[in-house]
């Protein structure tokens, strides 16, 4: 598929996953990622792949534990209040440093909340799921190209660190529609996995996949293990995007649907004279820190734009460190912020336009 | 007897975009225009998104009480049979996606026995398992199939959103004419963006019409 091709967000990650390798999708339905499983469904088979739907969320992903312990390229994936349920089976994979994809194709919240877009998991995607002291490499991407390039990316992080990455959108970037294109990716490059349960031939000795320790000491030095695993990604794997910033008094940040939207307040704001840029986290965790610090002294505020009442601005004012006003704007309850709003909020704190 | 147009297809293909066109078109030769959203499959951008300007223009909206809301159920309101017994109003169904959305349009097959239709598959040769004339014919075949209701034209849709170009709707034209082959169904109009619509060459045939979209994102 070199030519372009007009697709969903939803639909565009589910191809991407086969495109990549991966044959084996475990999942429950619910709005508004169900595009994801229903394009999986019909292509799974095609491909020599298994789709399963499971009796529930819970069930998936301990099957995604189990397919992932076997050294399959295996991803989920749910929308909000479904990433709840997987939660458990990610601090056992995590536990295990099995690698897998986890898609959160975020809708409102809390509970049941509603079905149309949100960022309300951003505490739940980089500090949350799972019990236990562990990470998992979180991607946001903002178009639907960068939703199939960083589904690529997320099965070759998983498997390179061995641990969970996972793609968190929102219903807005699930369900848009955009020309897209795959690149095609050479699949015999898939590494070896040594460790997997694949089987011994009698010709080596077994391998275990489990995240009981008996003894504290041992679990110790593994976790202790892990978490340099942790500062190496936290080293090597930062990824953002920087918009407008060389000469900006004003950074607006947000990361999704958000940062595209924040996208053309900056262009609108320069137009008026207001010199604005954006910075765009791209890995949530790791959380790209230093980009904030390069401009911390530089600028004369930031302004956090997200679809909650504002949960990655806690990340940005720790890498701010108080060098600069912090401020805030927000939609929840299901509404995408829009240019205008943004606008507003910034020539507010701007104290009008100049 | 009143005309009732439906516009089915694969989701994506563009049936809201072409819905409301064709509603706001027959809103110029009839007093009065019904548009039925009776899409129970997408969460986002649908009919009723375009209640305020269709009501302006003087068309109704029918649609579920839920759509757009927070809660995602699949009910439809029981007031679209009033659509068969008013000869008055022009009448276009925006039905659902794929064979999933066209289940609901079964359940009015009796109404249909005693009244004329005309059916369309919108096509876009650029979404996925919609690209070529077997693909369109599975499709085709399956939303008959749960429709209880036959095809009587096909519509071009081709297109790349932005980046749409002459050459993509000709090449919609070429796939569509191997679905006319196989199935006898004509292409009954060609869909275009109205931003490219005088850049057509004279080798697309047949009625063309420049759409305005109104579900269009501002980013």
């Amino acid at each position: 598929m070199a030519e372009k091709v007009l697709m969903k967000g939803n639909e565009a990650l589910a191809e991407a996953a086969i495109q990549v390798g991966c044959r084996h999708f475990f999942g429950y339905p619910i709005t508004p990622q169900t595009e994801i499983s229903a394009y999986l469904a019909k292509r799974m088979p095609k491909v020599g792949g298994v789709f399963l739907q499971a009796e529930s969320e819970v069930a998936a992903s301990n099957m995604v534990y189990g397919a992932a312990g076997a050294g399959a390229r295996v991803m989920t994936s749910s929308s909000s209040p479904g990433i709840s349920l997987k939660a458990e089976a990610l601090s056992y994979i995590a536990g295990a440093d099995l690698p897998c994809v986890v898609v959160n194709i975020m809708r409102a919240g809390p509970g049941l909340g509603g079905i149309q877009p949100a960022q309300g998991d951003y505490f739940q995607a980089t500090k949350g799921h799972g019990h236990g002291d562990y990470q998992i490499i979180v991607l946001a991407p903002s178009s639907v190209q960068e939703i199939i390039d960083h589904t690529g990316l997320a099965f070759d992080l998983a498997d390179e660190y061995r641990m969970p990455v996972m793609l968190l959108g929102d219903g807005m970037l699930g369900q848009m529609m955009e020309p897209v294109e795959f690149e095609q990716k050479d699949m015999a490059a898939l590494p070896e996995k040594p460790w997997a349960t694949t089987g011994t031939q009698g010709k080596r000795k077994h391998n275990v996949i489990n995240s009981l320790y008996i003894q504290p000491d041992q679990l110790e030095k593994i976790v202790l293990a892990r978490k340099e695993k942790y500062d190496r990604i936290t080293e090597k794997e930062v990824r953002h995007e920087e918009y407008r910033c060389e000469d900006a008094e004003y950074i607006i940040t947000g990361y999704g649907s958000t940062a595209r939207i924040a996208k053309n307040a900056v262009d609108e704001l320069r137009d008026k004279g207001l010199k604005v840029g954006l910075i765009r986290p791209i890995t949530l965790w790791p959380f790209p820190a230093g980009a904030y610090e390069k401009y911390a002294d530089k600028v004369k505020a930031f302004l956090t734009v997200e679809m909650s009442t504002g949960q990655m601005i806690e990340d940005v004012r720790l890498a701010v460190n108080g060098k600069a006003p912090v401020h805030f704007f927000g939609r929840t309850g299901g509404f995408v912020p829009y240019p205008d709003e943004i606008e507003a909020a910034m020539e507010k704190i701007a104290g009008g336009v100049q | 007897m009143n005309p009732i147009h439906l516009f089915c297809g694969h989701y994506g293909s563009g049936k809201t975009e072409v819905a409301i066109d064709d509603a706001i078109r027959l809103r110029r030769d009839y007093n009065r225009v019904i548009i039925v959203d009776l899409d129970i499959v997408n969460p986002y951008f649908r009919t009723v998104d375009a209640r305020e300007k269709l009501t302006a223009l003087g068309i109704e909206v029918l649609s579920s009480e839920f759509a757009g809301s927070n809660v995602d159920i699949p009910s439809l309101p029981p007031d679209i049979l009033k659509v068969f017994c008013d000869p008055d109003a022009a009448v276009v169904f925006d039905v659902g996606g794929d064979d999933d959305g066209a289940i609901a349009l079964g359940q009015y097959f009796p109404y249909f026995k005693e009244h004329p239709y005309a059916m369309y598959l919108v096509a876009n040769v650029y979404r996925p398992l919609t690209g070529t004339a077997d693909e369109l014919m599975e499709m085709l075949t399956r939303i008959q199939a749960v429709s209880r209701l036959q095809f009587t034209g096909l519509i071009n849709n081709a297109n790349l959103a932005q980046l749409t170009t002459a050459q993509h709707v000709l090449h919609g034209q070429t796939v569509l004419r191997g679905v006319t082959e196989k199935t006898g169904l004509p292409v009954s109009y060609t869909c275009v963006d109205e931003s490219i619509a005088d850049t057509l060459p004279a080798e697309i045939t047949g009625e063309i019409r420049p759409i305005h979209r109104h579900l269009k994102l501002q980013f």
